[in-house]
């Protein structure tokens, strides 16, 4: 890119109780294509982020390869973050996270990334329950290298090119769910009075939450016959409930009547508040979570919105019982235990 | 002839019979004598059922490598002895289960028969299968007590040790022992040709694998974080690493001072330590060869990104899955120069299980110094076999090296601009920043892709080739970080010389050793790691003809040599070993003395 975003901010823009303003929570100029989804995913994550009070350096943002993997430079400038290598970011996000328990870490993957390279390290930090944010940016095709049709194309799907995929999709949000996933969301770029809620709940769940996002291709996959275009989702969706976030501190002031509303308690004590617009679903339950997933494809729905979670589940740290300071802290005073017990261990080995 | 503590003594089992913890208890009694020993267990790549080995050399010189030619033969497994007869040296012994009889046809004239019936006694005397197979063993090493002169008081102690808390156990094994020691009291009073007396030369010394060495080497050193994916014969050193950890890293509270994760694959847990220690934890993860290969990619990611990382490569005989279960000094190409594109790393070369408890605290050392990967290049041998070694000391007063990152207030104080990839000190390693370390200051983007020195993307040429000339500003300064080599001259002026390194010290040691007896001895140098210094360069230009000993087939470390030093490789005269079995000084005194001859007729 030839140009620089402007640096000019208005002087009396809103601050958070951190005293940052949203500028502060933006990245770098986007490179992606204008009208990309990507980027109104990075703006919903700018957006949680201000409005949850976040520290911008106490998150650490992940990614591997792809146009998804690219936008962490676009959301969070003053975070560190790690672009890695091609499928791999979950094993890099598990080993930081293992140095430093304290971070949020917030990964952001691609269908490419996550549903054929990355498959099996995204099976794998699900089983173990990391405590992470993991959004995939799904746009059903390889952007970077021109718009391949990626395993989660639904069948049948038609890309730019004329091209019919032959192959059923990988259904990313039904697998998670199936690996034991603690949280587990779904919701369209398009839609971020959806997504900055979700967004929020997921920073606050307790272990691994994922959220799938359908995210158009504006320029491999956005024509008719595709399955992830605006219009095709825009008409297909359908949504689990309405969904708001409610931190531990906020007075809860809205009023619905009884039975509409279902509220989640999260670990720390705040509120996810869905206004469910479904029967027969209950997100707390995996089967139910499972069947309204299955119920909806058979419908050729797409069903968005919190879909499952649960709070209780120990994540990874909680499993092994580490120490609250970070390991990357400590220094050789807790680490080496010394000569006299190297000593006493030489003795038993004579 | 008598031979008193300079034999071969070998063990023909069934691999899952237990018999390696009985015979761990027989090297262990000749050690307790105060006498060297090395044991090497050759054991196929399986669980249950199939032929394994175990060989011990007893030595009054020290010479610990292997010796091929077996004096004594323990044969307890009706597979494998055809092979077993055949492998042991005219006047040797023999020593077999004569519950079954052996007709003559099938001995050999030149070898001595020692017919114990440890079925038959073992029947007669327990009900439980598992304890007829168990005790059958123990009987064995009662029968070698009293046949070769170990001291009765000894394994009753070790045996004590052993069963600490499950005292019940220890009147059992020590009877069982006793049934040995009384039928070759009555049955063969005579006494053999092989003997062992007490000595005094393992006094203080301790015996360990290197994998246990490493393990505790990695809980020293300050690792918190490993990462790893089950591979022989890697395995044990994550397995040291937790169960030291266990010991020694878990709080008042309960609370862990580690994270072991076990990956999905080799892939992951590089990915892991990379990710760890990008966030500033020690990390490390411990693989063989085929892990390697997996991981090439992400090494690739910490060389370029420059991320520390230790990778201890256990290596095993390649190439593909090769022998899983032999010893090999073949991955030293693979990770000198691993992954794609213009990479090197620095490899650490120990030789004995101190050297590995010292080096892997090492690499942990080096890696945040040099914020690169760091390997520590190990095998099977030194990895899974037990070794007598120096025990392992710790200055008190170390302090991790932990490099160059910066604090929080440090980037308070910075007077100009922070570059991730900045050359400041002129020593090619720039200054890093930790993940939450400062509100608004210091946070970058990581990338495997090019980027400038403050860490922005870049596809400019220039910038890109900077970044690549800067990384061998730092290759200059890793070349005088890592361990230099060992030097051990002749004591008259030689233009010979023979370089070796890792396990293949051992037999090199006894082949100068033996070199020098006949008046031909010549200088040596023990190589401690990769990248060489210009005491490797002088060494190499200072001699004629230079034997590079090794355990591979192509001649990776000569091929190394040649190629980073640029020297003549006519000079380079190639010994080699690579049938799976851990070198000996006999073969290479073969092949020295094959090409000196060659030298003699042209």
């Amino acid at each position: 890119m030839s140009y620089l975003k402007p640096k000019f901010r208005h002087p009396h823009l809103p601050k958070n109780e951190l005293g940052y303003t949203k500028t502060e929570y933006e990245g770098s100029l986007s490179t992606l294509c204008a009208g990309c989804g990507h980027d109104s995913i990075s703006a919903a994550i700018v957006q949680a982020c201000f409005e949850m009070n976040i520290a911008p350096h106490q998150v650490a943002k992940m990614s591997g390869i792809g146009c998804s993997s690219k936008t962490p430079t676009y959301f969070l400038g003053n975070s560190h973050g790690f672009n890695s290598v091609h499928g791999r970011m979950p094993s890099v996000a598990t080993g930081a996270s293992m140095a430093n328990k304290k971070l949020k870490y917030f990964g952001v993957s691609g269908d490419g990334d996550s549903a054929s390279i990355g498959m099996g390290q995204f099976a794998h930090v699900i089983r173990r329950n990391l405590n992470m944010v993991y959004i995939v940016m799904n746009n059903g095709c390889y952007g970077l290298t021109k718009g391949q049709d990626s395993a989660t194309a639904d069948e049948g799907s038609k890309n730019k090119t004329g091209h019919i995929n032959p192959f059923q999709a990988i259904d990313l949000a039904s697998l998670a769910i199936e690996l034991g996933a603690t949280f587990v969301a779904q919701s369209f770029s398009g839609d971020k009075h959806q997504l900055i809620p979700l967004i929020k709940a997921a920073m606050e769940h307790n272990g691994f939450a994922f959220i799938n996002v359908i995210s158009p291709c504006v320029t491999f996959n956005n024509n008719v016959g595709s399955t992830k275009s605006y219009d095709y989702v825009r008409e297909h969706i359908a949504a689990t409930s309405t969904v708001d976030f409610v931190p531990t501190h906020d007075e809860i002031t809205t009023t619905y009547s009884e039975g509409e509303i279902k509220d989640i308690a999260m670990h720390d004590g705040s509120i996810i508040r869905l206004k469910k617009l479904t029967n027969d679903w209950d997100p707390e339950n995996r089967l139910s979570a499972a069947s309204a997933m299955q119920n909806a494809r058979a419908n050729g729905e797409i069903l968005t919105g919190l879909l499952y979670i649960n709070e209780k589940a120990a994540n990874l740290h909680q499993t092994f019982k580490t120490t609250d300071i970070p390991l990357n802290r400590l220094t050789e005073k807790e680490l080496c235990p010394g000569s006299a017990t190297l000593s006493e261990l030489m003795k038993d080995l004579q | 002839m008598v031979k008193t503590n300079d034999f071969v003594i070998r063990f023909a089992n069934v691999n899952g019979t237990g018999s390696a913890s009985a015979n761990f208890l027989f090297a262990k009694a000749v050690f307790r004598m105060g006498i060297h020993i090395s044991a090497k267990n050759i054991f196929p790549s399986n669980i249950q059922g199939l032929p394994t080995w175990y060989e011990v050399r007893v030595n009054d010189k020290g010479y610990v490598g292997r010796r091929a030619g077996i004096d004594f033969m323990v044969a307890v497994n009706p597979q494998s002895f055809e092979q077993d007869t055949k492998d042991v040296e005219p006047g040797g012994y023999f020593l077999y289960d004569s519950t079954r009889k052996l007709y003559d046809h099938q001995k050999r004239p030149d070898i001595h028969y020692i017919g114990i019936p440890l079925m038959e006694m073992c029947n007669n005397e327990y009900t439980d299968p598992r304890q007829r197979q168990l005790f059958k063993n123990i009987i064995y090493v009662g029968a070698l007590a009293e046949l070769l002169g170990i001291e009765f008081n000894v394994l009753e102690d070790l045996l004590s040790e052993q069963f600490a808390g499950k005292e019940k156990l220890i009147p059992l094994n020590v009877r069982a022992l006793q049934m040995g020691v009384n039928f070759i009291k009555e049955n063969h009073p005579s006494p053999i040709d092989l003997r062992l007396e007490r000595r005094d030369n393992t006094k203080g010394k301790i015996i360990i694998d290197g994998n246990a060495a490493c393990g505790l080497g990695a809980i020293y050193g300050g690792a918190t974080v490993a990462a790893w994916y089950p591979i022989t014969p890697s395995t044990s050193v994550a397995q040291a690493f937790e169960s030291y950890a266990e010991q020694l890293r878990i709080d008042e509270n309960g609370k862990h001072l580690y994270a072991v994760v076990q990956a999905e694959d080799e892939l992951a847990a590089m990915g892991m330590v990379i990710g760890a220690g990008w966030n500033g934890a020690r990390a490390f993860t411990a693989t063989s060869g085929p892990g390697v290969s997996l991981m090439n990619e992400f090494i690739g990611l910490s060389y370029f990104a420059e991320i520390p990382a230790v990778l201890i490569d256990v290596q095993r005989t390649g190439p593909s899955t090769g022998m899983p279960t032999r010893t090999q000094q073949s991955d030293l190409m693979e990770v000198a120069y691993a992954s794609h594109g213009d990479t090197k790393h620095p490899v650490l070369l120990p030789a004995n299980p101190k050297e590995c408890f010292e080096m892997t605290a090492e690499c942990l050392d080096l890696a945040d110094e040099l914020q690169t990967l760091v390997v520590l290049l190990t095998d099977l041998d030194l990895g899974m076999n037990d070794h007598v070694s120096d025990a392992f000391e710790w200055d008190d007063n170390r302090k991790y090296k932990r490099g160059k990152v910066l604090s929080a207030d440090d980037l308070d104080n910075l007077k100009e601009r922070w570059g991730r990839y900045l050359d400041v000190d002129g020593d090619g390693i720039p200054y890093r920043t930790i993940p939450g370390t400062h509100p608004s200051k210091g946070s970058y983007f990581t990338r495997g892709t090019s980027r400038n020195e403050y860490a922005a993307y870049t596809e400019d040429g220039n910038e890109y080739k900077k970044n690549m000339d800067r990384l061998l500003v730092k290759w200059e300064t890793i070349k005088n970080k890592v361990p230099g080599p060992e030097f051990i001259p002749a004591e008259e002026p030689t233009s010979m010389g023979m370089i070796f390194f890792g396990t293949t010290t051992y037999s090199a040691e006894e082949a100068m050793d033996q070199l020098r007896e006949e008046g031909r001895a010549m200088d040596a140098m023990r190589l401690k790691a990769f990248p060489f210094n210009k005491d490797v360069q002088q060494f190499m230009e200072s001699h004629e003809v230079v034997f590079v000993i090794e355990q591979n087939r192509d001649a990776q470390m000569r091929s190394l040599i040649m190629n980073e030093l640029n020297i003549n490789p006519a000079k380079l005269v190639s010994v080699l070993n690579y049938d799976g079995m851990p070198i000996t000084a006999a073969g290479i005194l073969e092949q020295i003395e094959q090409h000196i001859q060659k030298i003699a007729i042209a």
